[in-house]
């Protein structure tokens, strides 16, 4: 009989997470909230829709704890096959939002099926690799680690949710945690920093730069007798490297994609048509100073300034309403829930329940590093949520089960000796 | 390494968004300011003017509405120029010019386009008003005056100036702002305080009501009422009596040094400066430079001031005492000075004299004795001059009096400097014999018509006057400055006045202004004939002399004080005593009696006398 894991839930992580919720249900009232006068029953209300979503979290959170730990790690590859079938029947059933066909219709609910997928792929791949017999350095279970990641991603995509796909980027993490090669690393890192400099500077001086660099080098180790053709190779592959991501940019890439890189790279300025998010969100943000505007005084909120604040920009208004010390305060919150729940990664004694962590903070992180980098104008224009604190029913569920399928992992240390 | 990486990621992370933050936030303040344009719309209510009423009561200027066109250039739709043109009747140039002026202010805030359209037109353009999105209409007030006359001390109004609105944050392009005159002279007080109201928008520009309900609003406090000194009647009489005539009047009550009347002439209406006619009629007054209507004669109008000055000269030779009143001087049609016999010249008159006929009979060669003893009882002259410099400049002349009025000038009253400097002292010696002329206010000394009027006031005061001003009440409050309300004590004591009251009340018996004797009013006066020169084609022609006046009256308890200067009206009592008699005789009386005398001054004009310069022929002079 396993002892009871309720005593052994880290209720340092819940309080994180419950004072997340909690502030970004306030940023959500403010950023909503119209002339009319507080109802519950008022259902067009975001900010009660948002109300009820936090109550139904609940019940997640004692399903999730109620669950026998083998469970998820049994089932993990039905979850994510069940997964994968809801983001597939969005092709035949999934009801059009904004011109993205991410939801299921349930009467006046919708259900984002894009949002529990992170999890279940969390649950696939944690128990792929945790598998006695995967060995992470053969390229064939690389492959397969890859495929689980990519299978959803895929199915995301086309919805349209580039977006929600990116973040399946995250799984990098858990999968270099369990020994995937650095060369990946290397490779992931130099092509991000070539694909920025590219279209900084123009791919000849990107290629001509290095190229110096490399004849640099060469000089300065010629007593070693180095390979020439090794640096050759190199500086070849970066040159087609290069120009195909100057080709992709300008012909395979829409407008408005191009434009996002753009204002955030500084090469082009507007204010009002497609820069006009960013700009008002830095604005709003930027008029907070040190102690803010005080709940429900920020002006620009008030105004509608900033298009989807209460979801993706929900940020700005913590930035304007509490100003530095408010913003940084939740950018410390998360910071504090990311390192604890790595903290408690690490501390797993099965690989099943670290790879799930890892996934986890990744997930999180790329999820509040993109939101938070983008609505302070430090990164494009991506549209995903900020965990807890966006408004969303979906969202905010993925989240908590995500999350909190962690903490009952975690607490299940006490059976595991 | 590989548990230590995203420790890493995570970790910079956190302090690259916290620096972002600080940057955001703090470091760069034009956030706080974009917001504040963005969100918050200001709106300004404007205050009513003050209305300015004379010192009877009777309204001179109040207000009447006029719209202005403004734009805010952000907001600006693509419109139909042609048709907003001719709405407005300007040109597409002109539209343009004031769209990029605008858009250079600011973005942001309203501008004028238009300004000071009628009722008629607002009417008319307020129906299309919807079709010009960016353009809206602010209503103000213009003045409206109930007078034609004191266009000189109303002064007018005007937009501001783009000088002026960086320089005092109170003003906005487009507002209205006193320019000249009671109007520039006390703007604070007529014009009150904008009422302000904070507007919240959305990001359609919509207004979604007052922001935080009004806290930092405030209410409009209407201007204040002024009450000046002026006597309109009074101004309008001396108005009229000065058409076709060039100079100042300046009339002032001795007891109180309020300004009764301030005519200069020629002069304007002051409805030619309101609204859009105000433009190109202040262009075309401003560019008559022969006539110059904007130039106040009686506040900046520098003159010699002739023989008034003597009164001033036998004051202080009996303040020094070097003459008594009983002391006669001998005329020899002049005065003989010097090795060379140089001749000082006088006029016809009985000889020798004391000081009442003196001063009635204007002996020029009694007050070169006068004025030489005075020099001449300190050792040396330069010492002389600076004490009968003092004496004269305690009868408020040779500086500014500060007074309340918008224009004024020092005038001169040379002193031991001066001549040190011009005659190239100490090489060369200098003498109380060259500055003789000062004995009867030509040569060096200068004057302004209300020095002269004020230095008439002190001596019928007898030894003190109160700073001319033009300000009565302020919004019914009597006014309390000190400046205005204490008395300023010449150097000359009370009992020296009386020999000179007498002499100024003989010019009216036996003197030079014998026949405009009033028959129940003692005036006591003092004619002055002023030599005067212009430039014409380089050389410098003597034109008819200036006919300067001044008076006041009663002789005991003194109502009224006055100067008048008449430019080229020759002798003294022709035409500067003849008005300023008038003027005494309907400020006391109400109502002219000597209709004849009336006549004459109305019938006379002295345009052709100013068109002689400009003739181009040789002309001849004091016909």
């Amino acid at each position: 009989m396993a002892r009871s894991t309720i005593a052994a839930i880290d209720w340092l992580t819940v309080l994180l997470f419950l004072l997340l919720v909690g502030f970004g249900w306030g940023n959500i009232y403010s950023a909503s909230y119209g002339d009319e006068t507080f109802s519950i029953t008022d259902f067009s209300q975001p900010y009660i829709k948002q109300l009820y979503w936090i109550a139904l979290s609940v019940l997640i959170i004692i399903i999730t704890q109620a669950i026998e730990t083998k469970f998820y790690e049994r089932f993990a590859g039905l979850i994510y096959i069940i997964s994968l079938a809801s983001l597939l029947g969005l092709f035949l059933f999934g009801k059009n939002v904004n011109g993205a066909t991410s939801w299921y219709a349930f009467g006046p609910v919708g259900l984002q099926p894009s949002e529990f997928a992170k999890a279940a792929t969390a649950l696939a791949l944690a128990k792929f690799l945790s598998d006695m017999q995967t060995n992470i350095n053969l390229i064939n279970h690389q492959l397969r680690a890859f495929l689980i990641i990519a299978l959803p991603a895929l199915f995301i995509i086309p919805q349209p949710d580039p977006g929600s796909a990116l973040v399946y980027a995250a799984f990098f993490f858990p999968l270099y945690r369990e020994g995937l090669a650095a060369t990946y690393l290397i490779i992931g890192a130099s092509s991000a920093a070539l694909f920025i400099l590219t279209l900084i500077f123009t791919p000849l001086w990107v290629v001509v730069g290095i190229a110096i660099i490399m004849l640099l080098i060469l000089i300065k180790k010629r007593k070693q007798k180095p390979k020439f053709s090794r640096y050759l190779l190199t500086l070849i592959v970066i040159t087609g490297f290069c120009f195909s991501v100057n080709y992709i940019f300008n012909n395979v890439f829409e407008q408005r994609h191009r434009d996002r890189f753009n204002i955030v790279l500084g090469k082009e300025v507007d204010s009002k048509g497609i820069g006009y998010n960013t700009n008002q969100s830095q604005i709003a943000i930027g008029s907070g100073g040190w102690i803010g505007k005080g709940w429900k005084e920020g002006t620009q909120t008030k105004g509608g300034f900033v298009p989807e604040q209460h979801t993706d920009y929900i940020f700005s208004t913590v930035g304007e309403e509490w100003g530095f010390l408010g913003a940084t305060t939740v950018i410390i919150l998360f910071i504090g829930l990311l390192l604890r729940l790595l903290y408690l990664a690490e501390r797993q004694k099965s690989q099943f329940s670290r790879v799930y962590g890892y996934s986890v903070v990744g997930i999180l992180f790329v999820h509040f590093a993109v939101n938070v980098g983008m609505v302070t104008g430090l990164i494009p224009t991506v549209g995903i949520p900020l965990p807890f604190f966006s408004y969303g029913g979906s969202g905010l569920w993925g989240f908590t089960l995500l999350l909190f399928i962690f903490i009952k992992l975690d607490s299940n240390r006490v059976n595991e000796w | 390494m590989r548990k230590l990486l995203l420790y890493l990621i995570i970790i910079s992370t956190g302090i690259v968004f916290i620096t972002r933050l600080f940057y955001l936030q703090i470091y760069n303040t034009s956030f706080a300011a974009l917001s504040e344009d963005n969100a918050i719309k200001v709106l300004y209510d404007y205050p009513q003017r003050g209305a300015i009423y004379d010192r009877n009561g009777k309204l001179l200027v109040t207000n009447q509405p006029s719209y202005d066109v403004m734009v805010i250039p952000r907001e600006l739709k693509p419109f139909d120029t042609l048709e907003f043109c001719s709405i407005l009747k300007i040109s597409k140039k002109r539209l343009v010019k004031q769209l990029n002026k605008a858009r250079a202010y600011s973005p942001r805030v309203p501008s004028v386009v238009i300004p000071q359209l009628t009722k008629d037109e607002y009417a008319y353009l307020q129906e299309k008003m919807r079709k010009f999105e960016g353009f809206f209409i602010q209503k103000r007030s213009l003045r409206d005056y109930y007078t034609v006359n004191a266009s000189n001390v109303l002064g007018y109004i005007g937009e501001v100036n783009d000088a002026l609105i960086k320089k005092d944050p109170y003003y906005l392009s487009g507002d209205l702002i006193g320019i000249d005159g009671v109007e520039k002279q006390y703007e604070k007080e007529l014009r009150g305080v904008k009422g302000i109201k904070r507007i919240q928008k959305d990001k359609h520009n919509r207004d979604i009501g007052p922001y935080k309900n009004g806290k930092y609003d405030t209410l409009p406090i209407n201007g204040k009422d002024l009450t000046i000194t002026i006597d309109e009647n009074l101004q309008a009489y001396g108005q009229k009596l000065m058409e076709n005539k060039r100079g100042g009047i300046v009339v002032l009550e001795p007891s109180s040094g309020e300004i009764l009347a301030l005519v200069t002439a020629p002069s304007y209406k002051p409805e030619l400066l309101v609204g859009r006619k105000r433009s190109p009629n202040f262009t075309k007054l401003y560019y008559d430079t022969i006539a110059k209507p904007l130039f106040d004669r009686g506040l900046k109008g520098q003159y010699s001031p002739g023989s008034p000055f003597k009164t001033i000269n036998a004051l202080i030779g009996l303040q020094e005492g070097v003459v008594t009143p009983q002391e006669t001087f001998s005329c020899r049609m002049g005065y003989y000075y010097g090795r060379k016999k140089t001749r000082f010249g006088c006029h016809a008159h009985r000889s020798p004299l004391s000081m009442v006929p003196g001063i009635a009979n204007s002996c020029n060669a009694y007050f070169a004795n006068v004025y030489l003893r005075i020099i001449n009882k300190y050792e040396t002259p330069q010492e002389g001059i600076d004490v009968w410099r003092k004496h004269v400049m305690s009868f408020g002349l040779g500086d500014y009096l500060g007074n309340d009025l918008s224009a004024g000038d020092k005038g001169k009253i040379p002193d031991s400097k001066y001549y040190n400097r011009v005659s190239e002292f100490p090489k060369y010696k200098w003498y109380a014999t060259r500055t003789i002329s000062n004995s009867i206010g030509q040569g060096e000394v200068l004057a302004t018509p209300i020095q002269l009027a004020n230095m008439t006031a002190a001596i019928a005061n007898r030894g003190y006057f109160y700073t001319p001003h033009i300000i009565k009440m302020i919004d019914g409050q009597p006014i309390q400055e000190e400046r205005f309300t204490k008395p300023k004590y010449t150097t000359i004591d009370k009992q020296f006045f009386e020999p000179v009251v007498d002499g100024m009340r003989e010019v009216f018996v036996q003197g030079t202004a014998s026949h405009l004797q009033s028959k129940d009013i003692e005036i006591c006066g003092k004619t002055g004939t002023v030599e005067n020169f212009a430039i014409i084609d380089g050389v410098k022609t003597q034109l008819t002399d200036h006919s300067v006046f001044v008076a006041f009256a009663p002789k005991d308890n003194p109502k009224i004080a006055m100067a008048v200067f008449i430019e080229n009206g020759y002798y003294g009592a022709r035409y500067a005593g003849r008005i300023a008699t008038l003027m005494i005789e309907k400020h006391l009386k109400g109502e002219i009696e000597r209709k004849d005398l009336e006549d004459w001054v109305l019938s006379h004009s002295l345009e052709e006398e100013y068109a002689k310069p400009y003739s181009g022929e040789p002309f001849k002079i004091n016909q």
